[in-house]
C-alpha cells in the first residue's frame, strides 16, 4: 500500500505566500524568544501595535493640548511661543455666547451654532425614521432581505460620493427643480438660501447613515423573546399597546447606544457637507470640525494653536458624549443578558 | 391568532392575505408603502446619477433633463472645421427642413443646409428644435483616463487600501493575541487602555498628527495616509474577543510539538481566528476606500491624491466639468457596489454585533 500524497487544493496554493511569509519570520522571533523566553513574548507581539498608537495617537494627545497653549504660525513645537491660555481665550471671547455676531471669533461660534442646529435634527429623525424602519423590517413582509438592503447600502458610499450624488440632485438645473417646474413651482436655489442648505445638510447625512443605525435597532429588535408577543397574541392586547408596553422598553437600552453613537457622529460631521455645500452660503453650514480645518489648514495663514485649542473643546464634548455611551452600553449590556 | 384554513380565496382575499396572521391591517398597507418609497428614494439618486453618467457634455446643459442619454446630432459640412449641431426647423413658409447651426447671435441662428453649404438662413432661435438621437457617451469614462491624473488616483487609492488594511490586519491580530493567549504583568492596565482610547477620533487631534506626520516626512506621500490609522483599538478589540473564544489545548498542543510563540500565533490562531479578521478587513477595506479628511490634509499635491481627494477637487473647480465628475464618481462607487453584493451578510451581522462602522 502506497501513501498517496494529498492533492494540494486551490486554497493551497492561494495561501502558500502567507505561509512562506510566516515561515521566514518564525527563524528571528524564534531566536527572540529564546533570548526572552515565553514570559516575555506578549510583549513582542504588542509592540507594533502600541508603538503605532502611541506615536499617531497617544503623543498627539498630549501634544494637542501643548499646541492649544502657544501662538504663531510655525509648525514644529520647538519654534513656537508660548502664550498660556490666550488662544482659550481669543476662542471664548463673547459678550453674548447665544449671539455668535458678539465674538471675536464669530467663525468658532458660528461652527458651535451650526452644529448644534444640525445635530438637533439630525438626531431626532435620524433615529426616528431608523427605528421606524427597523420596526417595518422586523415585520414578517416579502423581501425582508431586500428591503434590508435597499436601506443599508448608502452605508458603503464615500461620503464624498454621497454628496456629488445629492448635489447633482439639487443644481439649479437638476432634476429636482426640473420636477418643481413641471408641477408649475419656481426653481429653488438650494445652495443660495442658508435654511434649504442646513436642510439638505441634515437630509443628506441622515440619508447616508440610516441604514447603519436600522440594522443595530434591527438586532435588538430580534433579540426581544418572542414568547412575550405570543403571550400578548393570546391576551388579545392591541398591537399599539404590544408596542408601548413590550417593544418600545425592551428595545429602549439599544435606542439609547443608538442615540447617543448618532450624537458622536453628528458632531464631528464634515465630509458630506463639506463637499456639498462647501459650508456655503458663507458659513450657514460650516460646523465646526470644517472650522478647525480651515484654521489650522486651508486657511492662507494656518494658526495651529487656535485650530488645536478648538479641537481640545470639542475633544471635551466628545469625551462627555463617550462617558455617556459607556453607560448606556452598560445598561444595555445589563438588561439585555 | 390565525384564521381556520381557507377554503376559497377570493381574488380580493389573495390580494390583501398577509404572511400568518389574519387579514390586512393598516399597519401592512404603510410598511409596504414605506418600503416603496424607500426604494425609491435610497436607490433613485443613485441610479439619476449613473444614467447622467453617459450623458454629452452638452445634453447635461438641458433643461428640463431628459431620463435617458441623448445626444444632439451633429453633421459634418463642407467648409467648416467643426462638425455642427442639427435641428429641425420650422421655415416662413411652414415646411420643415433639418439644418445645421453654425452660430447663435442673440435670438437669432444662423445656419446652414448641409447639402447647400454656401447659402446661410437666419432663423429665430424659437424655431428651431434639436435632432437627437440615444447616444451614450463613453468618452466621459475614458477621457478622464487619458487627460487626467485619474488613473493615478485609482492607483492611490488601490495601495492606499491594499497596504493599509495588510498593516492593520496584522498589527492588530499580533496585539490581539499577546492580549487574548498570555497571562502577563500589564495586560489588564492595556485592555483598559484599549478599551478607553476605542473612542478617540482622528478630528481631536488633526494638527499633532499633522506635525508628527511632517516629522517623519510623509506628507504627500501615501504612507502619511496609511500609518496613521492602523493602529485601530477597535481592531484589537474584535480580534481579541473572538481569540479568546479558541480553545487552549490547542496551543498547549502546540507547545508540546515545539512550536514557537510566532508560529502558533501564523499557524493555530490565525486560521481559527479567519471569520474575525475577515470582518475587519472588509471594515478597514471600506473605511479607506471612503477616507477623505485625513487624506485631504496630507495630500496637497495632485499626483498623490486619492480618488476621494481627486474627485473633491474637479467637483470644486469654477467650472465644473460635470460630465467628467459623475463618470468618475460611477467608477468610484463600482467597487463598493461589488462589496455590497457580495459581503452584505458579513458587514450587516459584523455590523449588528459590533455596532462599530
Amino acid at each position: 500500500m502506497s501513501i498517496v500524497q494529498p492533492r494540494p487544493s486551490l486554497a493551497d496554493i492561494a495561501w502558500a505566500p502567507l505561509r512562506l511569509l510566516g515561515a521566514l519570520v518564525d527563524y528571528p522571533l524564534r531566536a527572540v524568544q529564546r533570548v526572552a523566553g515565553i514570559g516575555r513574548m506578549p510583549y513582542v507581539f504588542l509592540i507594533p501595535n502600541l508603538g503605532f498608537f502611541g506615536i499617531f495617537v497617544v503623543v498627539p494627545l498630549f501634544v494637542n493640548f501643548a499646541f492649544s497653549l502657544t501662538g504663531g504660525t510655525n509648525l514644529f513645537l520647538s519654534d513656537r511661543v508660548y502664550v498660556g491660555t490666550e488662544q482659550y481665550g481669543f476662542l471664548l471671547d463673547c459678550e453674548n455666547f447665544v449671539d455668535s455676531g458678539s465674538c471675536r471669533e464669530d467663525r468658532f461660534w458660528r461652527g458651535i451654532f451650526n452644529t448644534f442646529v444640525f445635530v438637533s435634527f439630525q438626531v431626532f429623525f435620524l433615529v426616528l425614521f431608523s427605528l421606524i424602519t427597523a420596526l417595518i423590517l422586523n415585520r414578517d413582509i416579502y423581501g425582508r432581505g431586500f428591503f434590508r438592503a435597499v436601506y443599508f447600502f448608502p452605508v458603503l458610499l464615500s461620503p464624498v460620493v454621497v454628496a456629488l450624488v445629492w448635489k447633482w440632485i439639487l443644481l439649479r438645473d437638476g432634476i429636482l427643480n426640473a420636477f418643481l417646474v413641471s408641477i408649475g413651482l419656481e426653481k429653488i436655489l438650494f445652495f443660495v438660501s442658508p435654511q434649504w442648505a442646513m436642510f439638505w445638510a441634515i437630509f443628506v447625512s441622515i440619508w447616508a447613515h440610516m441604514g447603519f443605525y436600522t440594522l443595530i435597532l434591527l438586532a435588538g429588535l430580534q433579540a426581544i423573546p418572542p414568547d412575550l408577543y405570543e403571550a400578548a397574541e393570546m391576551d388579545g392586547t392591541k398591537r399599539e399597546r404590544v408596542f408601548w408596553r413590550i417593544t418600545l422598553p425592551l428595545l429602549w437600552p439599544n435606542m439609547l447606544v443608538v442615540i447617543v453613537l448618532a450624537l458622536i457622529k453628528g458632531v464631528q460631521i464634515f465630509d458630506e457637507v463639506f463637499v456639498l455645500t462647501g459650508g456655503g452660503p458663507g458659513t450657514a453650514t460650516q460646523f465646526i470640525v470644517q472650522y478647525i480645518y480651515n484654521t489650522g489648514f486651508s486657511n492662507q495663514v494656518q494658526n495651529f494653536g487656535l485650530a488645536s485649542a478648538a479641537s481640545v473643546v470639542l475633544g471635551v464634548v466628545l469625551f462627555a458624549l463617550t462617558l455617556a455611551q459607556l453607560a448606556a452600553v452598560r445598561r444595555k449590556d445589563s438588561t439585555n443578558v | 391568532m390565525s384564521e381556520p384554513a381557507v377554503t376559497r380565496v377570493t381574488p380580493i382575499a389573495f390580494l390583501t392575505a398577509t404572511r400568518g396572521r389574519g387579514r390586512l391591517h393598516w399597519t401592512d398597507v404603510f410598511s409596504y408603502g414605506y418600503l416603496a418609497l424607500g426604494v425609491f428614494l435610497m436607490f433613485g439618486p443613485v441610479i439619476w446619477l449613473a444614467l447622467s453618467s453617459f450623458k454629452t457634455a452638452s445634453g447635461l446643459l438641458e433643461f428640463p433633463p431628459t431620463l435617458l442619454p441623448l445626444g444632439q446630432i451633429e453633421v459634418a459640412v463642407e467648409g467648416y472645421d467643426e462638425p455642427l449641431p442639427l435641428y429641425q426647423v420650422t421655415l416662413d413658409d411652414g415646411s420643415v427642413q433639418e439644418l445645421a447651426q453654425i452660430r447663435r447671435i442673440g435670438i437669432i441662428a444662423q445656419m446652414v443646409d448641409p447639402a447647400d453649404p454656401d447659402a446661410r438662413i437666419k432663423v429665430p432661435i424659437d424655431r428651431r428644435e434639436a435632432v437627437r438621437e440615444f447616444r451614450v457617451a463613453w468618452e466621459n469614462y475614458t477621457a478622464p483616463l487619458q487627460r487626467f491624473n485619474f488613473l493615478t488616483y485609482l492607483k492611490n487609492s488601490v495601495i492606499v487600501t491594499i497596504v493599509a488594511t495588510a498593516v492593520t490586519l496584522l498589527i492588530n491580530s499580533m496585539a490581539a493575541y499577546g492580549l487574548a493567549i498570555y497571562e502577563f504583568r500589564g495586560r489588564n492596565a492595556i485592555m483598559l487602555f484599549v478599551i478607553g482610547t476605542l473612542m478617540i477620533p482622528i478630528t481631536v487631534i488633526l494638527v499633532p498628527v499633522y506635525l508628527v506626520v511632517t516629522e517623519l516626512g510623509m506628507i504627500n506621500s501615501l504612507w502619511g495616509v496609511i500609518l496613521p490609522g492602523a493602529a485601530t483599538p477597535t481592531g484589537v478589540f474584535l480580534l481579541r474577543q473572538y481569540m479568546l473564544t479558541i480553545p487552549r489545548d490547542l496551543i498547549e498542543a502546540a507547545r508540546m510539538d515545539k512550536a514557537s510563540e510566532w508560529a502558533i500565533y501564523w499557524r493555530v490562531v490565525l486560521p481559527l481566528a479567519a471569520p474575525a479578521i475577515a470582518v475587519l478587513a472588509i471594515f478597514s477595506i471600506m473605511w479607506r476606500w471612503n477616507d477623505f479628511l485625513w487624506p485631504l490634509i496630507v495630500l496637497n499635491r495632485s499626483e498623490v491624491y486619492t480618488l476621494q481627494v481627486g474627485l473633491n477637487a474637479f467637483q470644486g473647480e469654477l467650472d465644473v466639468q460635470w460630465h467628467y465628475v459623475l463618470a468618475m464618481t460611477v467608477v468610484t462607487l463600482i467597487p463598493v457596489i461589488f462589496v455590497f453584493a457580495f459581503l452584505q451578510r458579513f458587514i450587516t451581522t459584523g455590523i449588528a454585533s459590533t455596532g462599530m462602522k
